[in-house]
């Protein structure tokens, strides 16, 4: 169920160049079901900034009931969230979304994890929980240079981990794709969520194979009232447009048109 | 008797607390938060003859104390709406102000002689004033003589009181006001969103695809609220006022310029709790003005 909750910041901090970790602990995190779910969070008590900013779960603590969320500190409410400190209150609208489905990988299969810079973060839940079951994980995270790189040592623990820079600055030079070529595709299932072009590439890439794609969009509401964030759809399905707050962000490969 | 109750032609409002139009789809999404039978009323999104896809994305811009949005109508058109969204909200106890648009005349009659027929459609609501579809919407909104043929060509084949939704992206919206009283209509409500933009701080270039939007939140609050005391001043029929309500002085505010109720649109997205939170808060805000019941307060601008 989706709930407005106080939650408390426990801790903020930040970890690369403008990416801030900030964890939040309230009630919230009991409504949970799915890696891949997100978040929607006002930036204030004032109306200057009036929406709500979406962002991603990067990790889930149901003992502690909190959440870890990663973010740049890029637009004005952004940074304004940055600026809040440990103790403070924010309110917080969720969960909201459909999340990875972390079922359709079998115990024993590979998955493969492909993420774009600040479309890293929820595969950093989605991983755990999969090699939690026995999934092997192989991550590909791709960044703009060495100093936007985050979590390396996390995903390194649950997987082989590549990582790949626009400038070379770290691992591979390129995109995504420079490692993707050189890795085989034997395995079960992709998930991936990162800027609208590396989707494209990875879905091209990769057709035929089973594979989960969460999608970004500029929202309103963020539960499926306002129709702002629609994703226009191939002939795969019935609807030709879905929201990608409500009916996403996670879409099964295919189903968006890139 | 309910301090908060509001009688309105074809409306008896438990409270004068309604979600604008476009703001709460056809209800499914607040419903599943709370009890949609709290509300006044429920103005449901554009209903148009045939499914409407809508505008390109980005659809909203955030912009200070606003936002900018151009969606364009997106609706599973007159027969889902018929058969999918009205009656589920027959669940609740709550009436159902239809907002119909449409290209041209014949599909706002059209659309308008089907969804009035709906039980729990009390109302309609003529929207003349989108400013986001490049026919009919606004189109119809701008010329009085037009706004108010199409209002008396509705109002025909309603079986319900018809409320005409006014744009504010006009010279002198009293001579639209007094042409659609002229035409008939039972009611009015207003402000739809002013016309506004933005740019991308890199590129230079629109922020929403479809270039302009329409642009609510309290940042237009001082210009509905200066139409509201300007309209209820030369019209004989009531006014549904919205533009940026955010709380309870808000709602204050609107019925003392002239509104008989009000209407939440932008404050769902920030709050979707905003409506009930308001309803609750209004009784302690009566009190604090020793007023008995909330009508007393319309029009106290000028009274």
């Amino acid at each position: 169920m989706i709930i407005q909750d106080e939650m408390i910041i426990t801790s903020q901090q930040e970890i690369a160049h403008n990416i801030f970790e900030m964890k939040l602990q309230g009630k919230l995190v009991e409504e949970i079901t799915a890696p891949g779910q997100f978040v929607h969070i006002r930036v204030g008590d004032a109306f200057d900034m009036l929406l709500r900013r979406p962002i991603s779960v990067a990790e889930i603590n149901p003992e502690e009931k909190e959440i870890t969320i990663i973010y740049r500190a890029e637009g004005d409410g952004t940074k304004r969230l940055s600026e809040k400190q440990a103790g403070d209150l924010v309110d917080v609208l969720g969960p909201l979304g459909n999340g990875f489905p972390v079922e359709e990988t079998n115990k024993g299969e590979t998955a493969y994890l492909i993420g774009g810079g600040i479309g890293v973060p929820p595969l950093y839940e989605l991983s755990k929980q999969l090699t939690a079951k026995g999934v092997s994980c192989v991550h590909v995270l791709g960044f703009q240079s060495e100093d936007v790189v985050f979590y390396e040592e996390g995903f390194n623990a649950l997987g082989d981990t590549y990582i790949v820079t626009v400038d070379g600055t770290k691992g591979t030079t390129g995109f995504v794709t420079s490692v993707m070529e050189k890795l085989n595709d034997d395995f079960a299932t992709f998930y991936s969520c990162g800027p609208m072009p590396m989707l494209k590439a990875v879905q091209e890439i990769y057709e035929g194979k089973k594979g989960f794609l969460s999608f970004e969009q500029r929202m309103g509401c963020g539960v499926g009232a306002c129709f702002a964030c629609v994703c226009e759809t191939t002939d795969q399905i019935e609807a030709s447009y879905i929201k990608v707050c409500s009916d996403g962000p996670v879409f099964p490969a295919g189903v968006v048109a890139l | 008797m309910n301090r908060l109750s509001v009688e309105l032609p074809g409306l008896q409002l438990r409270n004068p607390i309604m979600p604008a139009s476009g703001c709460f789809g056809f209800g499914k999404e607040y419903g599943g938060m709370y009890d949609l039978s709290l509300l006044g009323a429920i103005m449901i999104k554009a209903t148009t003859l045939e499914t409407r896809l809508g505008n390109p994305t980005p659809r909203v811009a955030e912009t200070p104390s606003g936002m900018l949005n151009a969606i364009g109508l997106q609706n599973p058109g007159l027969k889902g709406v018929m058969e999918n969204e009205l009656p589920w909200l027959e669940q609740f106890d709550v009436p159902i102000i239809a907002n119909v648009a449409g290209s041209e005349p014949a599909d706002y009659v059209e659309v308008a002689k089907t969804i009035s027929t709906a039980p729990n459609v009390k109302a309609l609501e003529l929207n003349i004033s989108c400013p986001n579809v490049k026919e009919g919407g606004i189109a119809f909104g701008t010329d009085p003589l037009v706004a108010e043929e199409l209002t008396s060509a509705v109002k025909e084949v309603s079986q319900v009181p018809v409320y005409v939704k006014l744009s504010p992206n006009v010279t002198d919206i009293k001579e639209v006001a007094l042409a659609v009283e002229r035409g008939g209509a039972d009611g009015i409500t207003m402000i739809n969103t002013l016309l506004g933009m933005r740019l991308d701080e890199k590129t230079g270039k629109p922020i929403i695809a479809n270039v302009t939007g329409g642009l609510s939140g309290p940042a237009v609050k001082p210009v509905a609220l200066k139409m509201v005391y300007e309209v209820s001043q030369v019209v004989d029929i009531p006014i549904i006022g919205m533009g940026g309500i955010m709380n309870a002085q808000d709602v204050i505010d609107f019925m003392s310029a002239g509104a008989s109720a009000v209407a939440v649109g932008t404050a769902n997205f920030v709050d979707p709790f905003i409506c009930p939170k308001i309803i609750e808060e209004l009784p302690a805000k009566l009190d604090e003005l020793n007023i008995e019941y909330i009508s007393e307060l319309v029009g106290r601008s000028y009274k």
